[in-house]
């Protein structure tokens, strides 16, 4: 073995994935994770441990794995995480703890994500669960939203003994792992269902189909259910338009639409009600993961399908490993291109999209380059059905029914990074619904230090 | 889970359920919805809600079946249960928040449409409990499809029922008693609801915008979440995107684009769907199912 390269893992062919919905990467067995293990160099003063969100104890757990004692290497991920077999699938580690990895600097860095995701599958498959915290201090925490953010925050605040309940609007707990992120990076039945299973193991109640500023608010929860502290974690859910004409047709798509048809209503299956109509010749705009993720969807429901996106491949926000196997499977990339009008034809229906092609000027705000548009350079692609994919902003529902709850001119919660405390004291938030769209492990980040934040704030009350 | 109490066919494709659902029986209010899904398989169906009892906790709704799950859906009885029940969602109708003197002092005229009946009863009831009676108009293809009528009897100021094919009480569409109204018996109305079919609220919005009589119709397009999440169920209004879940269901009538919003709703119906549902039930179906027109 070359100790310089990590070991390859193994993943469904292409060609045959392209046609169903299974997980695309298959993981290491033991034998390739002890492999793996064994390139750590086990640095004293690690630098991945920095780079995590929440911290886990890396050194501590890839050395259980070379000691192959794996069951204990998932008790040490257990300390810092309540999800680690979904934090191993979507993180971007390339840029957190593989990315600050000491191996990383002459050759290829450790595989920390696919070693994670070893341990945290064979925890699942040999069946061992968190225990519940024994000494409850019998006081009430409400965590809204059942996702990444508020899993965690529930999954924490349990283990220091607090009676934990999450409110979730929709009918299944998970929030964007179940909605968002599609079966074939992150099986729902084997994966995500047995991880929010661990965090109930823990104590956590789910009440589902609760909408929060609707069904109930958080005045009524504090001042009349007896929760003492809630903790916000609602997420980014409300999707861009880019209010070009023909967007209202028949044949546009949010990607949010077309991902919760797919992943939460399981429209992928005959014997589910909920229809998905994939389209022939589909055409997703943005290039960031929820694009790639549509785009492969659309391709798994059988249609081409391409990528517009206003600036270079260098640009794209998708992690490279999305890109690659987007391409991989077949998906066509068309770049620098920006639509500036969807087609419709006498019914409402999409036929068409006309784009102008793009140059990168300047860089902007965000330090990439800004898309400008080449004058004159206007043509059609051929498509029947557009799925827009250009972000999402937080859902105000909350805070506009929730008093004194500052938001910012973005529509976010504002709350302290350290605490989540947010301008109403009890309440607490994190995630996407103050930070705007990012990851699942930023969110989770934010809902453990709003677990200690709360616990904090309610042991000095 | 979430409990039948109660389940009575109105028609003999429109059924009835009160369904016990502690939170959104304490925070609905008129004009606002649910979504229902019946079990694992089922898809989420959007429902406008009919009644609500506080103290007993329920809530009372009104479908029409028209896909897979609605079908499911009617053959439930009291002692069955739901598997989700979620909301209530949307915004309740804007005279909830009014001052109660200058509501008093206003003119209502509410029509329903088909099934479109079901939602306007809440609203006619909740006036009705503050002390305002307003006229109702209540419009159906045949005699066998008008719904609710003893119970909104018993709560409207003046009821007015007509069918299409004239097969009880006055003969035509809702358009012709609200002109028999305003212009032949010189009734005057300071705003009306129309909540039906999208047809029939497009063909009331030209008629009371020519007799200069504000309109609020109930959009009830396709939707999935229902929390704003998907946009599936995005309309233009007065030229702006606006999402039905979050912004409406209510919108000023006079500004919807009601033709843009029907080809919409064509989007998951095959042509063989669209045809059987021409044929059963021309156009008293008021959309309410997500899946048709």
């Amino acid at each position: 073995m070359d100790v310089m390269k990590k070991v390859p893992v193994r993943e469904q062919d292409p060609k045959v994935r392209a046609t169903n919905f299974d997980e695309v990467c298959l993981g290491y067995n033991e034998t390739e994770a002890t492999e793996e293990a064994s390139r750590c160099l086990t640095c004293k003063n690690a630098q991945c441990v920095k780079a995590c969100p929440v911290n886990i104890d890396i050194p501590g757990f890839i050395s259980k794995i070379k000691e192959g004692d794996f069951e204990e290497a998932s008790r040490v991920i257990g300390k810092s995480s309540a999800l680690p077999a979904i934090c191993g699938r979507v993180c971007p580690q390339e840029t957190q703890c593989e990315g600050k990895c000491i191996r990383g600097i002459k050759g290829e860095s450790v595989s920390i994500g696919k070693l994670e995701r070893f341990v945290a599958d064979y925890a699942r498959q040999k069946g061992i669960k968190p225990s519940k915290c024994e000494n409850t201090n019998g006081r009430k925490v409400a965590v809204i939203g059942s996702g990444p953010a508020g899993l965690t925050c529930a999954g924490d605040l349990a283990k220091m003994g607090y009676e934990v309940t999450i409110f979730e609007a929709l009918h299944e707990p998970g929030g964007v792992l179940v909605y968002g992120i599609p079966e074939f990076r992150l099986p729902k039945d084997e994966v995500v269902k047995k991880e929010i299973e661990n965090v109930k193991a823990l104590g956590v109640t789910i009440e589902t189909n609760v909408v929060v500023g609707k069904s109930v608010t958080i005045d009524e929860l504090m001042d009349k259910e007896g929760f003492e502290a809630v903790f916000i974690g609602s997420g980014a859910g409300l999707p861009k338009f880019m209010g070009i004409p023909g967007e209202t047709a028949s044949g546009v798509f949010s990607a949010n639409e077309y991902l919760t048809r797919s992943n939460l209503m399981k429209a992928f299956r005959d014997d589910h009600d909920t229809p998905i109509r994939p389209g022939k010749k589909v055409a997703v705009v943005g290039g960031g993961n929820v694009a790639m993720d549509a785009a492969r969807t659309a391709l798994r429901l059988g249609a081409e399908v391409t990528v517009v996106y206003r600036r270079s491949e260098e640009e794209l926000p998708a992690r490279v490993e999305e890109v690659h196997h987007a391409k991989e499977e077949g998906i066509i990339f068309n770049l620098l291109t920006n639509p500036t009008e969807i087609l419709v034809d006498e019914n409402g229906w999409v036929r068409g999209m006309t784009c102008i092609r793009m140059e990168l000027g300047e860089p902007d705000e965000s330090g990439r380059r800004s898309p400008i548009e080449i004058p004159g350079s206007e043509f059609t692609i051929d498509v029947d059905t557009v799925i827009m994919s250009l972000g999402t902003s937080p859902n105000p529902l909350i805070s506009s029914t929730t008093e004194g709850l500052e938001t910012n001119r973005r529509k976010c919660i504002v709350a302290d990074e350290e605490t989540g405390q947010t301008s109403r004291p009890g309440v607490f938030a994190g995630g996407d619904a103050v930070t705007g769209a990012a990851t699942v492990i930023l969110a989770m980040g934010a809902g453990k230090a709003a677990a200690k934040g709360i616990d904090e704030y309610l042991r000095a009350k | 889970m979430y409990k039948i109490l109660k389940a009575c066919d109105l028609a003999s494709n429109i059924f009835l359920m009160e369904v016990e659902a502690k939170r959104v029986a304490s925070a609905c209010e008129p004009g606002q919805f649910v979504i229902v899904k019946i079990d694992e398989r089922g898809e989420r169906i959007p429902l406008t809600i009919c009644d609500y009892d506080r103290e007993k906790g329920t809530v009372t709704i009104v479908v029409q079946t028209i896909g897979a799950s609605t079908v499911r859906m009617q053959k439930l009885r009291a002692g069955d249960s739901f598997m989700d029940f979620v909301g209530p969602l949307g915004r309740p109708s804007e005279f909830v928040n009014e001052d109660i003197d200058s509501l008093k002092g206003k003119k209502m005229l509410f029509v329903g449409g088909g099934l479109g009946t079901a939602p306007v009863y809440p609203q006619v009831k909740w006036l009705h409990e503050h002390g305002i009676d307003a006229d109702v108009i209540v419009g159906a293809k045949t005699k066998d499809l008008v719904i609710l009528e003893d119970e909104m009897k018993a709560v409207a100021g003046n009821l007015y029922i007509t069918t299409d094919d004239g097969s009880y009480m006055r003969a035509g569409m809702v358009t012709e008693v609200i002109k028999d109204l305003v212009e032949n018996q010189g009734n005057k109305y300071d705003v009306c609801v129309a909540i039906g079919p999208m047809i029939m609220m497009k063909f009331v919005c030209l008629l009371t915008k020519e007799l200069g009589i504000p309109t609020i119709v109930s959009m009830n397009p396709i939707m999935v979440d229902g929390t704003g999440m998907c946009g599936a169920c995005r309309l233009l209004v007065g030229g702006e995107v606006k999402f039905a879940c979050v912004d409406g269901p209510e919108f000023d009538g006079h500004l919807v684009d009601f033709d843009q919003a029907m080809k919409r709703q064509n989007l998951y119906k095959t042509e063989e769907g669209r045809a059987l549902l021409k044929e059963q039930e021309g156009d008293t179906h008021h959309g309410g199912c997500g899946t048709c027109s």
